[in-house]
């Protein structure tokens, strides 16, 4: 055992307390929001993952929920909210609009959030049942706890620019 | 009511007026364009017909329907007092898209007149405050004409391939690396 075992442990430890405390910043926009609020009803009760208190400032928050549609108007204040979170910090979008433009196909809204920032859960629905919600919740918090390793990413980057090559050179299928 | 109402703008106003129909309480009248700015103002100020509110003002493309002239105001006029509602609608041609205001004659024609502007690009002669109301200021065109295309993108927020290869590395967009 040398010093990986330490490090690693401590690691757990650390992703251990970060996914149950999630901060988030409700950047709530649209009907989404009823659903959101539902979550923090006695019913579907998110006090219990921990999960329960809204920080209002991005500063403040590590998780930033993008709840409902998000126009191309709103994009640069989206992007400008999330630059101001600090690291570490997770993005979910909630609901189809936020996902992938949902019903609307048209000049204003944006199709999916991930034109804009990375997400690292999407929640489908319209609006998403809060059950729904908390199958996501409890996927982000896996994700936080088995954190990428440096390798996989390298992997992942690896993948994407083969990808890339690929559809230059239109071979992709 | 109304169809009295009607009928004396058509007497009034003789052959300005276009046509005429009406149907389960809906009364319409087709007017010139040149002479809506003296239509309206005649109807809002006259005794009998008193209609002091604008409930709507907005337009249409007929181009699908190849109509001359392409494009359609439409006013909704309400008299409070007297209850009786009357529909204009005057023609504006796809060369020079141009109607006079009536923002002179109801407040909210101002903000109604910029939206048709907006989606439109129906310019409305000595308008107070001529500019776009829904969209932002770098949209180029006119979306609700039916020769924009409707799932045409004009994205505000645009990734460069730099900052898409940090993301997919995990990294924060603003380079900013966790320690653990």
């Amino acid at each position: 055992m040398g010093v990986e075992f330490t490090t690693g442990k401590l690691a757990d430890a650390v992703n251990w307390a970060r996914k149950y405390s999630l901060f988030q910043y409700p950047f709530v926009t649209a009907c989404c929001g009823m659903e959101f609020m539902a979550l923090w009803g006695p019913r579907f009760d998110v006090a219990r993952f921990g999960a329960e208190f809204p920080r209002f400032s991005p500063r403040q928050a590590d998780l930033l929920m993008v709840v409902g549609t998000v126009t191309e108007r709103q994009a640069p204040i989206l992007k400008r909210i999330y630059e101001q979170i600090c690291e570490p910090k997770w993005v979910v979008s909630f609901g189809v609009c936020a996902s992938s433009g949902g019903f609307y196909q048209n000049y204003s809204v944006t199709p999916g959030i991930d034109l804009v920032i990375p997400v690292d859960v999407y929640i489908p629905g319209c609006p998403p049942t809060p059950e729904q919600v908390l199958d996501a919740l409890v996927m982000l918090q896996q994700k936080i706890q088995d954190r990428d390793s440096w390798s996989h990413r390298q992997y992942k980057l690896r993948e994407w620019k083969k990808g890339e090559a690929e559809q230059a050179a239109g071979t992709r299928r | 009511m109304s169809r009295q109402a009607l009928e004396k703008l058509e007497t009034h106003f003789g052959d300005a007026v276009l046509s005429t129909h009406e149907h389960r309480g809906d009364e319409t009248a087709v007017i010139a364009a040149d002479k809506l700015h003296e239509a309206v103002q005649w109807l809002r100020d006259t005794a009998g017909l008193d209609f002091d509110m604008l409930t709507d003002l907005t337009a249409v493309d007929y181009l699908q329907q190849g109509k001359t002239p392409r494009f359609e105001v439409v006013y909704h006029l309400y008299s409070v007092d007297r209850g009786h509602r009357l529909r204009l609608k005057a023609g504006v041609d796809e060369k020079s898209p141009e109607i006079d205001t009536v923002s002179d004659l109801y407040g909210n024609a101002n903000w109604c007149e910029r939206e048709v502007w907006d989606l439109y690009g129906i310019r409305f002669r000595n308008h107070p405050d001529p500019r776009r109301i829904l969209l932002y200021e770098e949209f180029v065109g006119h979306p609700l004409r039916k020769d924009y295309r409707k799932d045409r993108r004009q994205p505000l927020v645009r990734r460069p391939r730099e900052e898409l290869e940090q993301i997919v590395l995990g990294r924060g967009v603003g380079n900013k690396r966790t320690l653990i």
